[in-house]
């Protein structure tokens, strides 16, 4: 989906910040607690990976941006739990305002479906094997399909109606588009597929490469 | 209509997020203390440096490497989560890969560990596909015009690993000696590796 998540190409965000070497991996206590939270909220919830990123994508600019990385999973873990019915609307908040002695009326808790247990480390990845042969072969020219589907989509927009050459046929894995909604894995080949900066960004853009990884259902014979 | 205090804190939220989910028997807070210790202590880009001094010093292990990137790295005993297929790709004097993930922060946790606050950045995600030159150079690489660059967008569960150039100098160096100067960075592409 076109959300804020999608940032490749997208003007107006300034320099970047160079990297220090003795950079913490968690800032602040809270940002490993988040973190951790929302793998097993997204359990909690019976979501998928796919389903989670599609709730970070949901998120409002606010919710996405302004409490940075940890803020937008800790956002996305509390939508994931209100849409699968472990948490009310609106709890959360009414706990951290009781945290901090400001005490208000708490949203009752909503009754919820048995919840699986929370299991831990992550369990089988996206990778699939598949019968079919693929349909692009390394150095074959694909075009992107220019679409733009309502919901979880991992063809970003920047790359969307354009010609590139295939790098690399890389396995069969799960199909984020349905599998995000619940609508089955439909596993399928991915593609490395390399585009030339000009085909992106027109003649004036600098000379380099671009590689994204694209799902066959991403892609038609290009000429 | 005002709110009290205003809206509470993202590390009250957290902590607020944390009590229901205990009190209801549904997380257990020794499994976030787990995670967080082994995210801080264990899985970093210490586990990447050691595939990278590998590869410098044992050329089996390097073709191995680059050719099946996911196995060759297992033989060091890294995997798991976010590192179920990780490609490698070789930087050259005349190639530079360089890794970003436009759609939210992909990358490879098992061998660089949690992603860094400027690989998050919205700034990084944004501009590295469409002027990776020129952000290189805030970032402090200066590409020559001779360097063709290959901006490796992580855009499905395929997960990127740079192999930097060995510098020169190091011939005399170990395995053990290489690995401290490898640098989460140059694993990226945003970086090359320092002689010492």
């Amino acid at each position: 989906m076109d959300g804020i998540a999608d940032m490749g190409g997208t003007p107006g965000w300034g320099p970047v910040h160079p990297p220090r070497a003795d950079e913490p991996v968690f800032a602040e206590p809270w940002q490993g607690r988040a973190t951790a939270l929302a793998i097993l909220a997204g359990r909690l919830a019976g979501r998928n990976l796919d389903a989670f990123r599609h709730a970070v994508e949901r998120l409002d600019r606010a919710a996405y941006l302004d409490q940075g990385y940890f803020g937008r999973w800790l956002n996305a873990a509390e939508l994931m739990l209100v849409e699968g019915g472990v948490l009310a609307p609106g709890e959360i908040d009414a706990r951290a305002r009781d945290l901090r002695d400001r005490p208000v009326e708490a949203p009752p808790e909503p009754a919820r479906p048995d919840a699986p247990a929370p299991a831990w480390p992550a369990g089988p990845g996206s990778l699939r094997t598949i019968e079919a042969a693929p349909a692009f072969a390394v150095g074959q020219r694909v075009r992107t399909r220019n679409i733009s589907p309502p919901g979880h989509t991992r063809l970003p927009r920047y790359a969307r109606g354009h010609t590139g050459v295939v790098e690399v046929v890389q396995p069969a894995a799960v199909f984020p588009d349905t599998h995000a909604h619940f609508q089955g894995e439909h596993p399928q080949y991915v593609y490395s597929v390399r585009f030339d900066s000009h085909e992106l960004w027109g003649e004036d853009a600098d000379s380099f490469a671009v590689t994204a990884e694209l799902f066959e259902d991403y892609l038609e014979a290009g000429s | 209509m005002t709110t009290p205090g205003g809206a509470p804190s993202a590390a009250l939220r957290t902590a607020a997020l944390e009590q229901l989910l205990v009190e209801r028997g549904l997380v257990d807070p020794r499994m976030v203390d787990a995670f967080i210790a082994n995210y801080e202590t264990n899985v970093g880009p210490l586990n990447g440096a050691k595939v990278v001094a590998r590869a410098w010093t044992d050329p089996d292990y390097r073709g191995r490497l680059l050719a099946e990137g996911t196995a060759a790295i297992k033989e060091l005993g890294f995997g798991g989560a976010q590192g179920e297929h990780i490609v490698v790709v070789e930087n050259t004097p005349t190639t530079h890969n360089v890794v970003v993930c436009t759609l939210c922060s992909c990358y490879p946790w098992p061998v660089l560990g949690l992603p860094p606050s400027w690989y998050k950045d919205p700034a990084y995600r944004a501009r590295m596909v469409r002027e990776p030159r020129t952000v290189l150079a805030e970032m402090g690489l200066e590409l020559g015009d001779d360097v063709q660059i290959t901006v490796r967008d992580s855009t499905s569960e395929v997960r990127w690993l740079v192999l930097p150039e060995r510098p020169a100098g190091t011939e005399h160096l170990s395995e053990a000696e290489l690995v401290p100067l490898i640098t989460r960075d140059a694993m990226v592409g945003v970086a090359k590796v320092a002689a010492p």
